[in-house]
């Protein structure tokens, strides 16, 4: 079979959206873990929904069954991804909405913009989207001129304080109420100004601030949980009802999604609406979840945009260990066991996909070299595996890709030079007696000189016991 | 080349030539009728999210609503059974109001297409007596009728029972938030007050 020559698969691209590292996770997660604040409210956040997720997996008898199934849709999906997506393409179609492809942030963002201003509105109201993240889709807008709205409480606590999302599933995680509280009487016009810290009275204030929008907004911009193949089904679960504002109240409804959401059948929903209130919020079910199929005459947008993303999906799903990352249902149950990420934080790791599902799925959309400290933001203690209810191996992942990423090159010749002298025996016993002079150096503790004193910067260098093992041998 | 050609292209060379075939699904989970439905379990849970629930005949909604909505202006779906409106609420049909109007209500009252017993979830199809998606979702109140043939064991059960081409809304108690330091509120956009009316 003669096949056109597409190249590799390319990568999201540089200085677009926000999938890269400003800097290392290392000189990152520095300063979360001078925070003593940040990590007070992380410790809190994350310990309360573990012991709610906890409690309401348990009362799931067949949730290691819903995991593999769950697992096994998802491999399905990728092994099919060509078929699935033309399938729902024709689908949308069908149903009257329109399906548009884009290759990258750049081309999402331009059709996005694209369909805003032929719209003639110069703002939209956005239901919490981890794609339009990704993709940096509100500084597109902005630069053209029309104003983006975020309506999930997290999302509008975080754009309102000029600040960066920290978690996948609650943002703004890492503010308390005492911040929260500054931040809305400092930016809400008309605020009332004997606002407490209650987070009822918080949440009030919110309802009040965007009732308006909602009303008088005409396009919405939401993302996708899942997307039926078989049916051209949408669906966006969630909590507050401000995604039902979006989804139902504009005239035009732009939806961007990765190419990884979709699933094959309806019945497969009956997987994943079991797995991931339970895994994400601690809930048996969020209190809304909306379902769309194209447009419904009399009820709804009447214009439905479906933009399909790649942005570096291709290129993950090209590695065969690696692909299992476009599995993730963004549940954000790895971030809330990993002790890295309760220590450090979530802006510690430089890109929208924070926590173990970020360090491998961000190195991977962007080519391990733009994103290479982030497969060691990880103590490989396997928490995420056991939590992630889809079984993601990303500690197997984050193995993977810690081979992938360019090495320093002193690192890489002295284990050159190690593998050379464990090759040949005798030089394997020279080296034992010199390690054994090395005691006389110091104290265990001691670093190695630069530039291998990276190594031992955060390690400890083990202290060559008295006698080896060769040499209690021989003595025998 | 157009994107979708170039996008389909990579994942086609990704996916590699000849492609590895997937593993089948095991669907060793509850099944769709594996589990008997459970009423108690389904009011447990409507009640933890902090729906307010009432069991009643279907000859006593109207008096269930009027506790809730008497005197007070609600939006009713077009195909809402008549009997189940005291004469203390003002009705306000649903014939293409606008936003800021149905905004404008005390609450609303509608059937179900389907329940979920398990997870305390009513789910809304858009049928002649649930109305549009807007008007369960502007007012302050929405009350639900549920009829107990309407619930099911589980989620399974419940994908079986209604039809993907209409708009479908799953509500499981009141709007809520927890995006601050996790503390569940009830009432951020939706409707802040959910009542359930379960008919035998």
């Amino acid at each position: 079979m003669t096949r056109t020559f597409l190249g590799m698969p390319t990568t999201a691209p540089r200085g677009v959206g926000h999938l890269r590292e400003g800097e290392p996770f290392p000189a990152a997660a520095r300063r979360g873990l001078a925070d003593p604040q940040l990590r007070r409210n992380l410790r809190h956040a994350t310990t309360t929904i573990r012991a709610k997720s906890g409690a309401v997996i348990a009362e799931v008898p067949d949730w290691q069954q819903l995991r593999a199934a769950g697992s096994a849709v998802k491999a399905d999906t990728m092994a099919r991804l060509p078929e699935l997506l033309e399938q729902l393409e024709a689908a949308v179609t069908a149903a009257g909405g329109t399906v548009h492809w884009a290759v990258d942030a750049v081309e999402a963002n331009r059709i996005v913009t694209g369909l805003v201003r032929a719209a003639g509105a110069d703002r939209v109201m956005k239901v919490k989207s981890m794609a339009t993240q990704e993709i940096g889709l509100n500084e597109a807008l902005e630069a053209v001129g029309i104003e983006p709205v975020e309506t999930d409480l997290a999302e509008l606590i975080v754009q309102l304080g000029r600040d960066k999302p920290s978690h996948i599933l609650v943002p703004a995680i890492h503010r308390n109420r005492a911040e929260i509280r500054e931040i809305f009487l400092r930016e809400m016009p008309d605020v009332d100004p004997g606002l407490t810290d209650e987070p009822a009275v918080l949440a009030a204030a919110a309802r009040r601030h965007l009732r308006e929008t909602f009303l008088s907004t005409r396009v919405a911009v939401s993302g996708a949980n899942f997307a039926v193949a078989e049916t051209g089904t949408l669906a966006v679960v969630e909590s507050e009802g401000n995604g039902r504002m979006c989804l139902t109240l504009p005239e035009t409804l732009i939806t961007v999604m990765g190419i990884e959401k979709v699933v094959p059948t309806w019945r497969d929903l009956e997987v994943f609406l079991q797995l991931l209130p339970r895994a994400s919020t601690g809930e048996r079910m969020n209190p809304y979840t909306s379902m769309w199929t194209g447009v419904t005459p009399g009820d709804g947008p009447q214009a439905f945009h479906l933009v399909l993303l790649d942005n570096g999906r291709s290129a993950v799903l090209a590695d065969e260990v690696g692909r299992q990352a476009l599995h993730c249902i963004r549940c954000s149950a790895c971030l809330n066991v990993c002790p890295v990420y309760e220590r450090t934080g979530g802006h510690a790791y430089g890109s929208v996909y924070p926590g173990p599902i970020g360090a491998v799925l961000s190195p991977q959309l962007t080519g391990v070299a733009d994103n290479a400290s982030l497969p060691y933001a990880s103590s490989l203690c396997g928490a995420c595996y056991d939590a992630c209810p889809v079984m993601i191996d990303i500690p197997s992942i984050l193995v993977h890709l810690r081979a992938e990423a360019p090495h320093p090159r002193a690192e890489a010749a002295a284990m050159a030079a190690a593998a050379y002298t464990m090759d040949h025996p005798a030089l394997y016993a020279a080296a034992q007696r010199a390690a054994k002079l090395s005691r006389l150096a110091g104290p265990r503790g001691r670093g190695l000189p630069p530039p291998l004193s990276g190594w031992t910067a955060s390690r400890d260098l083990p202290e060559p016991p008295p006698q080896t093992f060769r040499q209690w041998w021989a003595q025998r | 080349m157009t994107a979708r050609d170039v996008v389909l292209g990579r994942i086609r060379a990704a996916l590699g030539d000849p492609r590895v075939a997937p593993a089948p699904v095991p669907r060793e989970y509850r099944p769709a009728g594996a589990v008997a439905t459970d009423l108690d379990l389904f009011v447990d849970r409507l009640t933890d999210y902090r729906a307010t629930v009432h069991r009643c005949a279907d000859t006593d909604v109207a008096r269930i609503v009027d506790e809730v909505l008497g005197g007070r202006q609600v939006v009713v779906p077009p195909g809402l059974p008549r009997h189940w409106l005291p004469g203390s609420v003002r009705a306000v049909p649903d014939d293409n109001l606008t936003a800021a109007r149905i905004a404008a209500l005390d609450g609303v009252v509608t059937a179900a297409a389907v329940a979920v017993a398990e997870t305390g979830t009513i789910v809304l199809d858009g049928a002649p007596d649930q109305g549009r998606r807007i008007i369960t979702l502007l007012p302050d109140v929405h009350v639900c009728v549920v009829r107990s043939d309407q619930v099911v064991a589980t989620v399974p059960d419940a994908l079986t029972r209604i039809t993907p081409h209409r708009p479908l809304t799953w509500i499981s108690g009141p709007s809520a938030t927890s995006d601050i330091e996790l503390n569940r509120v009830e009432g951020v956009h939706g409707p802040r007050n959910l009542h359930v009316i379960i008919t035998a």
